[in-house]
C-alpha cells in the first residue's frame, strides 16, 4: 500500500486509479497509501458540479476541461453515477462527453459509481478528491450524479459549488427548493435556448436575492449565469469561459477573506471521525466477528435473553476505561 | 366500407368459426401464446371485413396516382417501369469500384450505387491519422476528383443514375458528380441520380456526423436549393429510415422517425430558403429497410406513402400531386442476416425483396449472402441481383399494381402502422420538431431500448434466428469466399494522393477553399464554391474542414 | 467483505459508428453487475488506451465492423502494453473474419465475438476469466 501512496506522489496515473479503486471495493488498509499522499494534499481547488440528471453536467464539465486548459491549468475530474439497486452495476456515462482531452496528459477523468451511498457522496470520491490533490491537479471537478443526498453533500468537499439548472424540466422550483439554494456559490442555467429559460432566470435571481437580504455585506454575490446551447459550439465555449472566470473569481474572494480552509472544516471533522472509526472500531468489530461473538450475540437478542445497548456497555468496558 | 348486411353475415359466419378454434385447442393447444412481429406488434388469428369497416374507399384506399396514394404513385405501376436494380457497391480503389460497376451494368443491374469507405464518410483523407487501417475496406476511397474521374470511368452520366450513400461531405461528393458531368460536356440538367445527405438520421444513427445538427441542416438545403435550380432531375436528399432500423429501432419507428426526419427538412426548405414547398418537394426521396417480417414491411412503406401525401397536402399546404408521392429506394435489412449458415441470407433476401415489392418501392438493392462476414464477392452479389430478376420476371408479382390492397390483413396492419407512427410524429412536434427531440435524445433512447429488449428476447429464444437459436449447426465449416481489402490498397492509395496533392496549384486550392469558407461565413449557398474547390483539386478533408472550422464540430451527447 | 467490482470499458476504435452492439452490451454488463465505462464512437487507439488507464479497468472490449479490426485492435493491445498494463485484458467483437482472428490474439487479445454470441455467454466469459489484480 505504502508503494501504491508513492506512485501517486510520483504522477502515476494508474496508481492513482488503483488507489480510487482500492477506496471504491474498502480494500483493507488503503488507509496506510492515504497516510503516504495525505501531506500533498491541500493545493487544490476543489469545484464541484452538481444538479438534476439531464442538466447537461457532463456537457459543461468537457467544457470547463477545455477552458481551465486554455489557462494551463493541469484538471481533474471525479464523475459520479448511479449504481443500480438491482444489479450492482453501473453504466457510467459521464465520460464519453469528455473524450477529447483523453490523450492530454494533464486532464485526468475518473468516472465512479455511487455504489451503495445515495445518502451523501461516497467516501471513495471524498478521499478520490485528496488523491487527485496529491497527483498535483490544481482543478479537481467533482461532479455528481443528480439524485439523492449527494447533490447537497457536494458543499463539504468543494471550495465552489455550481449548481445546473435546466428550464422546462418542469421540476425547477423543486430544486431550487431541495436545499440546493444554501451550497451553490454560482447557478447556471444551462440550455438557456429553451422555452422557460427566461422564466427560470427571474426565479433564480429572485431567490438568490431573498437569501442575501440576510447576509452579511462582505459575502459573495451568487451569479446566475446562462449558457447557450452547445450545438452552438464557438458561442457554447464563450459562455462556460464567462463561468470560469467566476469560478476563479469565488476562489480568489474565498482566498481574500480567509475562507478558503474554513470550507473544509466540516469534511476534516467527517474525515477525523471516519478514520477513528476505522483504527478504532472497525478492528473492534472484526475480532467479534471473527470470533463468532456477533452471531452469538444476535441469538441472544432474537431470544430476548438481553438488550443490544447493554451488550454493547458490556463489550465497551473491555475497551474503554 | 362495407353494408350492414355483409357485416352481420360476416359476424354469423366468424361466430361459427370461433366456436371450431375453441374445440381444436381444447384438444391441441396453439404452438406459442403470442405471435407477434418482429417489431412486437400483436397480430390476430384472423382478419375479417369488421377490422376494416371503418375505410373509407375514396379517402383510404382509391387507385395509383389518386391521392392518398396508397396504392401507388404510378397509374401503370411495373408494368411501365420495374424498380430499379440497383446494387449498393464499393470497395479498395476508385479503379475496383469502378470493375465491380461494370460488371453489375453488365449482369443487369439498371442504377448505380456508391458505397464509400469510413474516412470518406467521415470527411477525411487517406492521409489522416484517423483513416489509418480504414482504406477501402468496406466501400471506395475517394480524396479528389482525380480518384472520382476513375470512378465514373465509362458510365454515361446522362443515360444511367447514380445513387452515392454520402452525409456530412454530401455537398463535395456532389460537387465532384457534377463538374465531372461538366467535363465531359454533359449539362447538370441532365444528370440524375441522388445522395443521401440526411443528417438527421446520422445523430440518431448512423452517427457519421461533422457539424451540429443547424449547419448540417443548412447545407442540406443550399443542396435542395441549388438542385431545385440547377440540376433538376437530382433528388438531393435521401431521407433514410434504414439505418434507423438497422439501429434497433421497430418498423414503426422506423416510419415515424423518417417521416417526421422529411418533415423537419421541408420545413428548413421553407423557412430558411424561402422556396414554395411545390418547388423542391418533388426531388425529396426516401430509403426504408425491407426487414423479416413479410407483411409488416408491406404494410410499413403503404402507410409511408399515405402519411407522406396527407403530410404533404395538408400539413404543408402543397398544391402539386407530384410533391404529394413518395419515392423510395429500399436495402434488405443487413442486421436480420447471419454469419452462421450463410447460405439462409439468400432466401432471406427474397423474401425481404419480394416484401419491398409488394410494398411498391422505385428502386431496391438484395443484400449478398456474405453481408455479415466481408464485402461481397462477385458471385454472391450476382446471386443477389438475380433474386431481383426472378421476382421481377418470373414471381408474377410485378404482374398487377398493389396487388394486396383489399386484404383486411394489410389493411387493417397498415392503418395500425399508420396510427401509430402519427403518435410518435406528433409527440415529435410537441418537443419542438426533430432537432429538439434529438438534442433530448429521444429516438436515441427509442431505438436503444428496442435494440436491447430485442437481443434479450433473441438470447431467450423469444424470436427465432435459424442457425443463431434454432437449428443450430455445432462446428459450422464456413466455406464462403472471402473478399479481402488488401492491406496494400492504403499504401496505392496514399501515393496517388500525395501526388495529386504535389501537382496541383497549391494557391488555387487555397484560394477556392478561402472563398468556400467565406460563402460559408456569409450564409450563401456552398455548392458553386464547392465546385469550384473540387476542380482546382481540393480534398474531401479540405472542403470538410472548412465546415468543421465555421460551423464547429458536433459533440455526441453520449446517450444509450 | 470487499469485493472488488469488475470494470469494463466498452469502446469503438477507429470511424465505424455501427455502435447497436456496443451499446447492447453496455446495458447487458451493467445488469450482469460490472461498472461498464462506454466510451462511444470515433476513438483512436491512443484515446481508448489513455482511457482505459485513467478508470483502472479489468477489460477493453472493442466493437468495429468496417474491416479496419486489423490495425486498430492490435494497437490498442500495443499501446496497454507499451505503458505496463499488459495485465488489461482486450476482448473483441464486429465483423471479424475466422481468418483474421490468430493474428489478433497474437497480437495480445484473449476473446474475440462476432456476431450471434449471446449475451449471457460473454458475461460468463468475463465472469470466469476476469479476475480484478488485487
Amino acid at each position: 500500500m505504502k508503494e501504491l501512496g508513492k506512485k501517486v506522489l510520483a504522477g502515476d496515473i494508474r496508481a492513482a486509479s488503483r488507489l480510487i479503486r482500492n477506496l471504491e471495493d474498502q480494500i483493507p488498509n488503503t488507509h496506510i497509501a492515504m497516510q503516504e499522499i495525505f501531506n500533498n494534499t491541500g493545493n487544490a481547488h476543489v469545484i464541484g458540479i452538481t444538479g438534476a440528471p439531464g442538466a447537461g453536467k457532463s456537457t459543461l464539465t468537457d467544457e470547463f476541461i477545455y477552458a481551465f486548459r486554455q489557462k494551463d491549468k493541469s484538471v481533474g475530474v471525479l464523475a459520479v453515477d448511479p449504481t443500480s439497486p438491482f444489479t450492482g452495476g453501473a453504466l457510467l456515462g459521464d465520460r464519453i462527453r469528455m473524450l477529447r482531452h483523453a490523450e492530454d496528459k494533464k486532464v485526468f477523468v475518473r468516472s465512479l459509481a455511487t455504489r451503495c451511498s445515495m445518502g451523501g457522496l461516497s467516501k471513495a470520491v471524498g478521499e478520490g478528491i485528496h488523491v487527485m490533490d496529491a497527483l498535483g491537479k490544481e482543478k479537481i471537478i467533482v461532479e455528481t450524479c443528480g439524485v439523492g443526498q449527494q447533490e447537497v453533500e457536494i458543499i463539504n468537499h468543494a471550495h465552489t459549488v455550481i449548481v445546473v439548472l435546466v428550464p422546462g424540466m418542469g421540476d425547477e422550483i423543486q430544486a431550487l427548493k431541495a436545499g440546493l439554494m444554501e451550497v451553490a456559490d454560482i447557478f447556471v442555467i444551462n440550455k438557456a435556448d429553451r422555452d422557460g429559460a427566461g422564466k427560470l432566470y427571474k426565479e433564480t435571481l429572485n431567490m438568490v436575492h431573498m437569501s442575501k437580504g440576510a447576509a452579511a455585506d462582505n459575502s459573495w454575490n451568487i451569479p446566475v449565469l446562462l449558457v447557450e446551447s452547445v450545438l452552438e459550439p464557438h458561442k457554447f465555449a464563450e459562455s462556460v469561459d464567462a463561468i470560469r472566470e467566476k469560478v476563479e473569481e469565488h476562489y480568489q474572494y474565498l482566498v481574500d477573506n480567509n475562507l478558503l480552509v474554513e470550507r473544509m472544516r466540516r469534511k476534516t471533522a467527517a474525515e477525523i471521525n471516519e478514520a477513528l472509526w476505522g483504527a478504532i472500531l472497525q478492528p473492534v468489530l472484526n475480532n467479534l466477528e471473527k470470533d463468532g461473538e456477533i452471531e452469538k450475540m444476535v441469538e441472544q437478542v432474537l431470544k430476548k435473553e438481553i438488550d443490544p445497548y447493554t451488550l454493547a456497555d458490556q463489550i465497551a468496558s473491555k475497551y474503554v476505561k | 366500407m362495407f353494408t350492414e348486411e355483409l357485416l352481420n353475415q360476416a359476424s354469423s359466419l366468424r361466430q361459427k368459426w370461433e366456436d371450431e378454434v375453441k374445440k381444436t385447442i381444447a384438444k391441441r393447444a396453439d404452438q406459442k401464446e403470442k405471435w407477434t412481429t418482429v417489431s412486437d406488434l400483436e397480430i390476430k388469428r384472423i382478419y375479417g371485413p369488421e377490422d376494416i369497416k371503418d375505410m373509407d374507399f375514396e379517402r383510404d384506399i382509391a387507385y395509383p396516382g389518386q391521392f392518398p396514394y396508397l396504392r401507388g404513385n404510378q397509374a401503370t405501376g411495373y408494368r411501365g417501369k420495374y424498380w430499379t436494380f440497383r446494387m449498393f457497391a464499393g470497395m479498395g480503389t476508385a479503379v475496383e469500384t469502378n470493375n465491380r460497376w461494370h460488371y453489375l451494368l453488365k449482369t443487369g443491374q439498371t442504377g448505380l450505387s456508391t458505397a464509400f469507405d469510413f474516412p470518406t464518410l467521415m470527411g477525411y483523407d487517406t492521409d489522416s491519422p484517423k483513416a489509418k487501417g480504414e482504406c477501402g475496406k468496406c466501400g471506395v476511397a475517394i480524396d479528389t476528383i482525380d480518384d472520382f474521374r476513375d470512378l465514373i470511368k465509362g458510365v454515361p452520366l446522362d443515360k444511367i443514375t447514380t445513387s452515392m450513400t454520402i452525409n456530412p461531405p454530401a455537398t463535395a461528393l456532389w460537387a465532384m458528380y457534377c463538374a465531372s458531368a461538366q467535363e465531359q460536356g454533359i449539362p447538370l440538367t441532365k444528370i440524375g441520380g441522388t445522395i443521401q445527405n440526411d443528417m438527421l438520421k446520422e445523430f440518431i444513427a448512423q452517427k457519421t456526423f461533422m457539424c451540429p445538427p443547424e449547419p448540417s441542416v443548412k447545407l442540406i438545403s443550399d443542396t435542395v436549393e441549388f438542385g431545385t435550380k440547377y440540376v433538376p432531375k437530382w433528388n438531393t436528399i435521401s431521407i433514410s429510415g434504414y439505418h434507423i432500423r438497422e439501429a434497433g429501432a421497430t418498423a414503426v419507428q422506423e416510419l415515424a422517425f423518417t417521416l417526421r426526419d422529411g418533415m423537419e427538412y421541408v420545413e428548413d426548405a421553407i423557412r430558411r430558403k424561402g422556396l414554395h414547398v411545390d418547388e423542391f418537394a418533388p426531388r425529396l426521396s426516401f430509403f426504408f429497410n425491407s426487414h423479416i417480417d413479410f407483411f409488416e414491411e408491406i404494410a410499413k412503406l403503404r402507410a409511408a406513402r399515405r402519411i407522406w401525401a396527407k403530410a404533404m397536402r395538408d400539413r404543408y399546404d402543397s398544391k402539386d400531386p407530384r410533391s404529394w408521392w413518395m419515392r423510395f429506394h429500399t436495402q434488405t435489412a443487413g442486421c436480420s442476416l447471419t454469419a452462421q449458415q450463410p447460405y439462409n441470407n439468400v432466401v432471406r433476401t427474397a423474401t425481404q425483396a419480394l416484401a419491398a415489392v409488394l410494398g411498391g418501392t422505385q428502386s431496391l438493392h438484395t443484400n449478398s449472402l456474405d453481408e455479415v462476414l466481408c464485402l461481397p464477392s462477385d458471385h454472391a452479389v450476382q446471386i443477389a441481383l438475380r433474386t431481383q430478376q426472378i421476382i421481377a420476371e418470373e414471381t408474377g408479382a410485378a404482374n398487377t399494381i398493389d396487388p394486396l390492397a383489399g386484404s383486411y390483413f394489410v389493411e387493417a396492419l397498415t392503418n395500425e402502422m399508420e396510427e401509430k407512427a402519427w403518435e410518435y410524429i406528433h409527440k415529435i412536434d410537441e418537443m419542438g420538431g426533430m432537432i429538439a427531440a434529438i438534442d433530448k435524445g429521444f429516438p436515441q433512447l427509442e431505438i436503444s431500448d428496442a435494440a436491447y429488449k430485442f437481443q434479450q428476447q433473441i438470447d431467450a429464444q423469444e424470436k427465432v434466428m435459424i442457425g443463431v437459436n434454432k437449428y443450430v449447426e455445432a462446428d459450422e465449416q464456413v466455406d464462403i469466399p472471402f473478399l479481402e481489402i488488401d492491406d496494400a490498397v492504403e499504401n496505392e492509395q496514399l501515393a496517388r494522393l500525395a501526388a495529386v496533392k504535389r501537382k496541383r496549384d497549391g494557391r488555387r486550392v487555397a484560394e477556392t477553399l478561402k472563398d468556400l469558407e467565406n460563402a460559408c461565413r456569409r450564409g450563401d449557398n456552398v455548392m458553386p464554391y464547392c465546385i469550384e474547390a473540387v476542380k482546382s483539386y481540393a480534398t474531401v478533408q479540405e472542403i470538410c474542414d472548412v465546415y468543421r472550422e465555421v460551423f464547429g464540430e458536433y459533440r455526441d451527447p453520449g446517450i444509450y | 467483505m470487499s469485493e472488488r467490482r469488475i470494470r469494463i470499458l466498452l469502446a469503438k476504435p477507429g470511424l465505424d459508428g455501427h455502435d447497436r452492439g456496443a451499446k447492447v452490451l453496455a446495458r447487458c454488463f451493467r445488469d450482469a453487475g460490472f461498472e461498464v465505462i462506454y466510451t462511444g464512437c470515433h476513438q483512436t487507439p491512443e484515446q481508448i488506451a489513455a482511457a482505459a488507464l485513467q478508470e483502472d479497468v479489468d477489460v477493453v472490449g472493442l466493437s468495429c465492423l468496417s474491416g479496419a479490426h486489423k490495425y486498430l485492435f492490435p494497437q490498442v493491445a500495443k499501446l496497454l502494453k507499451d505503458e505496463g498494463a499488459e495485465d488489461i485484458v482486450v476482448i473483441g467483437g464486429g465483423i471479424i473474419p475466422e481468418q483474421d482472428m490468430d493474428a489478433l490474439y497474437e497480437a495480445g487479445l484473449k476473446a474475440i465475438f462476432t456476431p450471434g454470441a449471446t449475451l449471457d455467454s460473454l458475461v460468463e466469459w468475463i465472469n470466469k476469466n476476469i479476475t480484478p489484480r488485487a
